[in-house]
């Protein structure tokens, strides 16, 4: 009987540290949190090249996170990518003359919205539209443009 | 001549044991909800099967995390990104070794035990006893031990993952100097959740499903001679292997396209 009981209470330890396992490799190893907020309000972008950026990029502002990228797709009548995030409800007083700019984190890290703040006395409202955008910085082209200007300036010696 | 009906057979015995198998598994899966009222018998095959693995899986796990640490460390380096090193360890245990080195494991120390179990029963003819007793053999040997391995499997694999990510920080940030908050911060970007534990955890339920099934299969069908039992098991450990890796691929496949 005793034997039989240390059995149970081995196998109900075994069962709960599987769970605590499970729960860990939740939450402290994915990005849950983007999952969480869905409070908040929406904010639109155009952009002539988003690049890499992904759908539940990070939306930052000096650094910290402030909201989510919700979607991106293709304007059809300007060919612009239009990306809609989602901003936190807490950051209720971003003015709206803010500008975003496509960052990306390190050299080969995943790329994320920057807003950096306008001086404007209103503030963005769901649906408002961000009107000063920075596109992408697109490595080839960048090399290519590097290149240009060396030929052109060798040219010119 | 001789050899294409030798292939005929080898493709009639393939096609009949699945048959056998998922026929066998539609009369476990009849018997269950009955086996579930006597839970404590559950209960204690879940302590043989999924408890009793649990120092293996445990320290697998860590040595697989260290590996994992010091070579991605070691091929990180080459490209300066060692600060990627615990989105590749956590990465590649979540998706990958995880739940396929937890079956392989789990057919080699449990799985074994249930078919010679099963298998020995059959061959001392208790099995038979049962039947002349009137009690379903199946119920009351087979579906615990069913359900126990389909429940331990994803236990086992959870704590598999976790402590082979605390084995990988170990080596890349104790010993191989990666910086702590960039191992975690860069892991918490890039896993998903969906994708990438859940996607893990429903891969470690099929496995476990089929380990378990293939191992009271082979248990039940053995043949009740001492070598019986002894290639019943072999064939436990062969098959569950393929189908894990088979399965893998499937649900990979499956997986990656349909998300």
């Amino acid at each position: 009987m005793r034997q039989t009981r240390s059995i149970e209470i081995s196998t109900g330890l075994f069962i709960i540290l599987g769970f605590c396992a499970l729960l860990f490799l939740a939450f402290e190893t994915t990005n849950i949190q983007a999952y969480g907020d869905t409070g908040g309000y929406d904010v639109i972008a155009t952009f002539t090249n988003v690049g890499g950026l992904k759908v539940r990029a990070p939306v930052t502002m000096a650094g910290v996170s402030v909201g989510r990228v919700t979607g991106i797709r293709l304007d059809p009548q300007t060919f612009n990518a239009v990306v809609t995030m989602r901003i936190a409800s807490k950051y209720d007083q971003i003015p709206d003359d803010s500008a975003a700019a496509i960052l990306t984190s390190g050299l080969l890290g995943e790329q994320y919205v920057g807003l950096s703040p306008g001086a404007s006395e209103t503030f963005l409202k769901n649906g408002a539209k961000i009107q000063q955008t920075q596109s992408a910085i697109i490595l080839e082209n960048l090399i290519g443009q590097f290149l240009f200007n060396k030929a052109s300036s060798g040219g010119s010696k | 001549m001789g050899l294409l009906r030798e292939l005929y057979y080898i493709f009639l015995g393939f096609f009949q044991g699945l048959g056998a198998c998922f026929l066998f598994l539609f009369r476990i899966l009849r018997c269950t909800p009955a086996a579930l009222l006597r839970w404590r018998i559950i209960w204690q095959q879940i302590y043989s099967v999924g408890a009793m693995s649990l120092v293996l899986i445990m320290v697998s796990g860590f040595f697989v995390g260290m590996v994992m640490g010091l070579q991605g460390y070691n091929t990180l380096s080459k490209f300066a990104a060692t600060s990627a090193l615990g989105t590749l360890v956590a990465l590649s245990l979540l998706r990958e070794l995880g739940p396929v080195v937890t079956a392989l494991l789990f057919a080699g120390r449990a799985g074994t035990a249930l078919t010679s179990e099963i298998g020995l029963m059959r061959a001392t003819e208790q099995i038979a006893g049962m039947e002349m007793m009137a009690v379903d053999p199946v119920r009351r040997v087979v579906v615990p031990r069913f359900l126990a391995g389909a429940v331990s499997v994803p236990l086992l694999t959870m704590i598999f993952s976790a402590v082979g990510i605390l084995g990988g920080f170990v080596v890349g940030v104790s010993f191989m100097g990666v910086d702590s908050g960039a191992f975690w911060s860069q892991m918490r970007v890039n896993v998903d959740l969906w994708d990438d534990v859940i996607g893990g955890l429903i891969k470690s339920v099929v496995f476990g499903g089929a380990c378990s099934l293939l191992a009271v299969y082979e248990g039940y069908y053995s043949h009740p001679t001492a070598e019986g039992v002894s290639r019943a098991t072999t064939r436990t450990v062969v098959n569950s292997a393929l189908a894990v890796l088979v399965l893998d691929y499937l649900l990979t496949a499956f997986m990656i396209h349909g998300v």
